[in-house]
């Protein structure tokens, strides 16, 4: 595959989803976890803007059916 | 080990011949912050009991790294050049990740301060000075091994059990500064909560005395080193070629089995490669909280240090904290002993060292979620940003391998008078002074001493009587540092922080800002 194909055109889904997954294809589970970091570290970076990331994470957290919010942790 | 500690003897006091005494003051516990409170009180003229169960200092070196508020502090009260004289100046850090360097940083990049950024120096070093100083003001009664056992709160003070090797007495204290540490007696004698956070990990921290090894003093924090892999080290230099070194263990490692000197020697080895020779000194292994009392005064008592909070290590924020609120509290203190101030003056000791508390709490809670991640997703994260650090700015400034102390500015003190103009620098109202040389030689917080001070930059103080000046000339690293202009005027308080400042020297608003630094009420009349 050329650089040309690996970049996803902005607004083709199915290759945004594939681009992603591939990023990961030889990488341990601990490797992706890290990749997946790093590539969210990076991405807020470029944003530039801390409320977009607040959005997001309300976002994600409400599609897996959790509170925005997670539970205080136990003091003791 | 090479180090012997000193013994101080117990002294039957004169209460035990009947019983019963009394004293305006007493200090439950002669560590660091107890011995502080004990001096400063002294250096005002007041006579302190100080009670302490033990019968010596500190063992093993405990809190090492003290920073540059705290050195200012303790050369206000004259150790200052001792501690510089003995201990190990320093400024700068480096983190590695693995075997690279991931993140450097310099404390203090700028000349013209008489302290530097941290010294490093044994806390029982310091606790000997501090002994030797308050043995020396003739003010304070140190009584060791003498336990408190039962503390009864009153209006008017606080009655207290006192149990030595000789007998038991009572002693009727007008006020009492708990500085008895984070398993503080007199804290759960009252049953105060002390709630807060919980890490698991168990660290192993270890004096090493290692002749001529040659290594600049800085202080050195590795993540997942390759001779402790998976955990982190943080490494710092003493005197006496003492280092010391904290080695991360996790939470499953067995504490009794971790102190066999043939373990720690093997770790330490690992690190240091076989052919070098050292002797371990001390060696401990601890885990930590972060937490804190709701409140720090109680009526007549009050949390002063460790019994009031508990910090992390990372970031050197438990010694340096405590000696802040010792030198928050006393000159308020004083004050109130003196009838220079109402009593309510006192209340300010929480209004502004709870909020210094939190801080310190959420940077060292901050740093140990870093050092110590306790979920897989914090782990990647963690990772991720040391591994994006070599390349990346933003993510270097997230490596976070403790923060280290630097002074609390008290933005919402009731103490302060809030700026009434334009300033574009120079320190706030409730911040502390910033240091610089003047044109003599001497070092501007020198001469600022431990009472209220009129600083004024380049014009004549007004003549405000029982309040001090100071003039310095409006050009200059002062005057750069403090944003001064010909007529510049601080108000400093005891503590040497800002209670206000002006434009020019006028002397209504000045009188006006002394009395709410005072804690009087406006129209509450004017005593001094």
């Amino acid at each position: 595959m050329s650089s040309a194909e690996a970049r996803p055109a902005p607004h083709d889904p199915d290759a945004l989803f594939v681009r992603l997954v591939r990023a990961h294809r030889d990488l341990s589970p601990e490797e992706s976890r890290r990749l997946d970091a790093a590539l969210v570290l990076l991405l807020v970076e470029a944003s530039g803007d801390p409320a977009r990331l607040e959005a997001a994470i309300a976002a994600a957290r409400t599609a897996l059916g959790k509170p925005v919010e997670p539970p205080e942790e136990l003091r003791e | 080990m090479r180090r012997v500690n000193p013994v101080y003897p117990f002294r039957p006091p004169p209460e035990l011949a009947h019983g019963r005494g009394s004293a305006p003051v007493v200090v439950v516990g002669a560590g660091v912050v107890g011995l502080t409170v004990a001096l400063d009180l002294a250096r005002h003229g007041i006579a302190t009991i100080v009670l302490d169960d033990d019968d010596t200092v500190s063992v093993g070196s405990r809190a090492i790294c003290w920073s540059k508020r705290t050195l200012e502090i303790y050369d206000r009260l004259g150790l200052g050049q001792r501690l510089l004289d003995k201990g190990v100046t320093w400024k700068v850090g480096k983190v590695f990740f693995r075997d690279r360097l991931a993140y450097e940083f310099d404390l203090l990049p700028e000349p013209g301060h008489r302290m530097p950024a941290f010294v490093n120096l044994q806390q029982y070093y310091l606790e000997e000075w501090l002994v030797e100083a308050c043995t020396a003001s003739g003010l304070v009664d140190l009584r060791w091994r003498s336990r408190v056992e039962e503390i009864a709160p009153r209006p008017d003070g606080v009655e207290l059990r006192v149990v030595t090797p000789e007998g038991a007495y009572r002693l009727d204290a007008g006020w009492l500064l708990a500085c008895d540490g984070a398993r503080s007696t007199v804290r759960e004698a009252l049953g105060l909560r002390f709630l807060g956070k919980v890490f698991r990990d168990r660290f192993l921290i270890a004096d090493v005395v290692i002749e001529g090894f040659a290594m600049p003093a800085e202080r050195r924090f590795w993540f997942d080193p390759p001779f402790h892999p998976g955990q982190s080290v943080l490494l710092h230099k003493q005197p006496d070629s003492m280092w010391r070194i904290d080695f991360q263990l996790g939470a499953e490692a067995d504490p009794e089995a971790e102190k066999d000197p043939a373990r720690v020697a093997a770790r330490i080895r690992a690190m240091l490669g076989p052919e070098v020779p050292f002797e371990l000194e001390w060696v401990s292994v601890y885990t930590f909280r972060c937490r804190r009392l709701e409140r720090f005064r109680h009526g007549r008592i009050f949390f002063v240090g460790d019994s009031a909070h508990q910090v992390s290590p990372f970031g050197a924020r438990g010694g340096n904290g405590g000696v802040q609120d010792a030198d928050n509290l006393v000159w308020k203190l004083a004050a109130v002993l003196e009838g220079r101030a109402p009593e309510s003056l006192l209340d300010s000791y929480d209004a502004e060292r709870i909020p210094a508390a939190d801080e310190n709490i959420l940077h060292s809670t901050r740093a140990t979620d870093f050092i110590t991640p306790r979920t897989e997703a914090g782990r990647a994260y963690r990772d991720a940003v040391l591994l994006l650090a070599k390349e990346h700015p933003f993510a270097r400034r997230m490596v976070n391998a403790g923060r280290l102390s630097t002074p609390h500015i008290c933005r919402e003190s009731p103490l302060s008078t809030p700026d009434g103009e334009a300033w574009a620098g120079g320190p706030p109202p409730g911040a502390p002074a910033i240091d610089a040389p003047l044109a003599d030689g001497s070092f501007l917080l020198q001469r600022l001493g431990g009472e209220p001070v009129l600083l004024v930059f380049g014009a004549t103080p007004p003549a405000l009587p029982g309040l001090r000046s100071l003039s310095v000339p409006a050009e200059g690293l002062a005057a750069e540092r403090w944003d001064a202009r010909p007529g510049t005027t601080y108000l400093l308080r005891p503590d040497q922080h800002v209670a206000a400042r002006f434009r020019e020297p006028d002397p209504a608003r000045i009188e006006a800002a002394l009395q709410r630094m005072w804690g009087r009420a406006r129209g509450e009349g004017i005593r001094r």
